[in-house]
């Protein structure tokens, strides 16, 4: 089974954000980048099914250089070939989206697995925007999935709940949490993966369909009011006022 | 001049709470583009009763496309409905909601559309005419202003976020129109849906009471959903006590959960890390309960008191079973 997985570097999710000089961008000093947390389950899960039922695996980023960080990631954890398309602008989630389906067409793998989301954009686009560019079904948020043959089972969190979905290969699935535990990659892994190969494919955007026009940190109010209950006996019961009169959200 | 296509999201014969929600964001903006108009957009298998419902809320004009292949669902055979309906109607401006599903759907529309798409918007304005939509990024740790470029725009509206106002009842009448769902966009489809039993859930609640690892064992989260029962509430997590196995993931708000903004969200024991505030920072009021004054979770607060969980999570149960009764 031939599969492709999309991966992005975003900020580590414990990363201080701060507005860059041009007001559009995050700024990047100071911050430490890495493999989108989603990608994981998505390397996981392809590499698994390489192991159930053989084939190969191909990481792809769009990015530039300092993307190639990642794709030595999904080397060492067993991915069998990485691929970067060298766009360091990116541009917007379309852009990305339209990039990776060209280059992903030819390929033509069983399954492109994607994470759920990039914790920088927050999109959830790329996985149902690969469906419809490349003409096949793609599932999103997926806890479970079972490939028998070309016939495709999932498990899928919404609100509240799950659904099952069955959809046949060649298809998009796009990897929730506690779809799988990814894998550390060893030492040895992390060693091999220095020196392979990493194909590049020159940028070719499409126009721009979005436009940042300016970023900023939220400017949400707070009330502040604070009580101890050490020596407040009142402090529960001026709460409960407070939710009440002031909020009124009881 | 603009026409705006409000989808209104519908599931098992009744519209969703978003439905509303997405209602009135069309209405206001439409209010903010001299000459526009707004149409509803319902889409299902025999759902045409359910158009009347969006009068209250605005609408006088509600699409119908009501077609026996909806009895399953697929989200690229919405997708392509949306995508048809809006052309069929000249819409230029296309809401919907970001919920799960929302946010699967809309931008296979936009592609469909060749539109350029604004997921999880919080906000929508209009300078110098065109719609500028504000979205958070990094789980919330800063907003963008995005403007799309396209003459057809597709924005999803992060629940809860855009308050459903209704008015003095204007009358929704439902228009069925014809559009073309081809076969081949139920390829995935939905074959069964399993709610969890009786719990409310956090995406959907309006309010939240969260635990975390002050509680100090899986036995203390009774306090937690013993307030959560007294709000009518849900019951949320931090990561922690969520890897720890104390709760389920189904319940953990934050980076790597759910990112909720209900009226009122209140964190027990939870410290407030980075990830965690990017789950909930959106809530409308936020109460802490840490007995750590300098715990993050305090920055973010409208509400705090600084005490030990176990005296005051059974005193606050006890103060809103005396003023229900009151």
């Amino acid at each position: 089974m031939k599969s492709v997985v999309c991966i992005s570097q975003t900020p580590d999710t414990a990363a201080k954000i701060n507005v860059a000089a041009d007001g559009t961008h995050i700024d990047p000093a100071g911050v430490k980048f890495i493999l989108n947390p989603y990608d994981e389950f998505a390397l996981e899960e392809a590499i698994r099914c390489r192991e159930k039922s053989g084939g190969e695996v191909i990481a792809i980023t769009v990015g530039g250089d300092s993307a190639k960080e990642i794709l030595r990631t999904a080397l060492s954890m067993g991915a069998d070939q990485a691929v970067i398309i060298k766009d360091a602008d990116r541009g917007d989630s379309f852009g990305v989206a339209q990039q990776l389906a060209d280059a992903i067409k030819p390929m033509n793998p069983d399954v492109i697995f994607c994470g759920r989301q990039s914790v920088d954009y927050d999109g959830f686009q790329i996985g149902p925007m690969l469906g419809e560019l490349l003409g096949i079904p793609a599932v999103s948020i997926v806890v479970k999935l079972d490939i028998q043959g070309t016939a495709v089972k999932c498990e899928c969190e919404i609100e509240g709940g799950r659904q099952r979905v069955e959809t046949t290969l060649p298809c998009v699935i796009t990897a929730q949490k506690g779809l799988n535990d990814p894998r550390y990659p060893s030492l040895p892994n992390i060693m091999k993966a220095k020196s392979k190969p990493i194909t590049e494919i020159a940028a070719n955007p499409p126009a721009a369909r979005t436009e940042v026009v300016a970023m900023m940190k939220p400017d949400t109010k707070r009330l502040h009011k604070l009580f101890a209950t050490d020596g407040d006996p009142n402090a529960v019961k001026n709460l409960v006022q407070l939710l009440h009169e002031e909020a009124k959200v009881i | 001049m603009s026409k705006i296509l409000a989808v209104l999201a519908q599931q098992e014969g009744q519209l969703r709470k978003t439905a509303f929600q997405t209602a009135t964001a069309a209405v206001q903006l439409a209010s903010q583009i001299p000459g526009s108009s707004v149409t509803g957009l319902i889409i299902g298998n025999k759902i045409a009763m359910l158009a009347e419902h969006a009068g209250p809320y605005g609408i006088t004009d509600v699409a119908i496309v009501d077609n026996e292949k909806f009895s399953r669902f697929s989200h690229a055979a919405y997708a392509a409905a949306i995508a048809a309906a809006a052309q069929k109607e000249n819409a230029d401006i296309v809401l919907m909601p970001a919920s799960s599903a929302g946010k699967d759907i809309a931008p296979r529309a936009a592609v469909r559309l060749q539109a350029g798409y604004v997921p999880d918007c919080i906000a929508l304005k209009v300078e110098n005419g065109n719609v500028v939509a504000t979205r958070p990024v990094c789980a919330g740790k800063a907003h963008t202003d995005v403007r799309v470029l396209t003459p057809i725009k597709v924005f999803s509206l992060r629940p809860n976020v855009f308050t459903a106002r209704s008015t003095n009842g204007a009358t929704a009448i439902a228009r069925p129109i014809e559009v073309e769902i081809p076969d081949d966009t139920f390829r995935a489809v939905v074959t069964e849906t399993m709610m969890n039993k009786g719990k409310l859930d956090v995406a959907e609640a309006d309010i939240i009471v969260s635990g975390g690892r002050g509680l100090k064992a899986p036995e203390h989260f009774h306090l937690v959903e013993e307030l959560a029962t007294e709000l009518h509430a849900a019951v949320g997590a931090s990561r922690a006590v969520v890897d720890a196995g104390w709760r389920p993931h189904a319940e953990q708000v934050g980076q790597t959960g759910k990112t909720v903004s209900p009226s009122l969200y209140v964190a027990c024991g939870i410290s407030g890390a980075v990830q965690h505030l990017a789950g909930m920072s959106s809530s409308k009021y936020i109460l802490a309960i840490n007995k750590d004054k300098d715990a993050p979770i305090f920055t973010v607060a409208d509400y705090g008191i600084v005490g030990d969980v176990f005296e005051v999570l059974p005193a606050l149960i006890e103060e809103l079973k005396q003023f229900h009764r009151s």
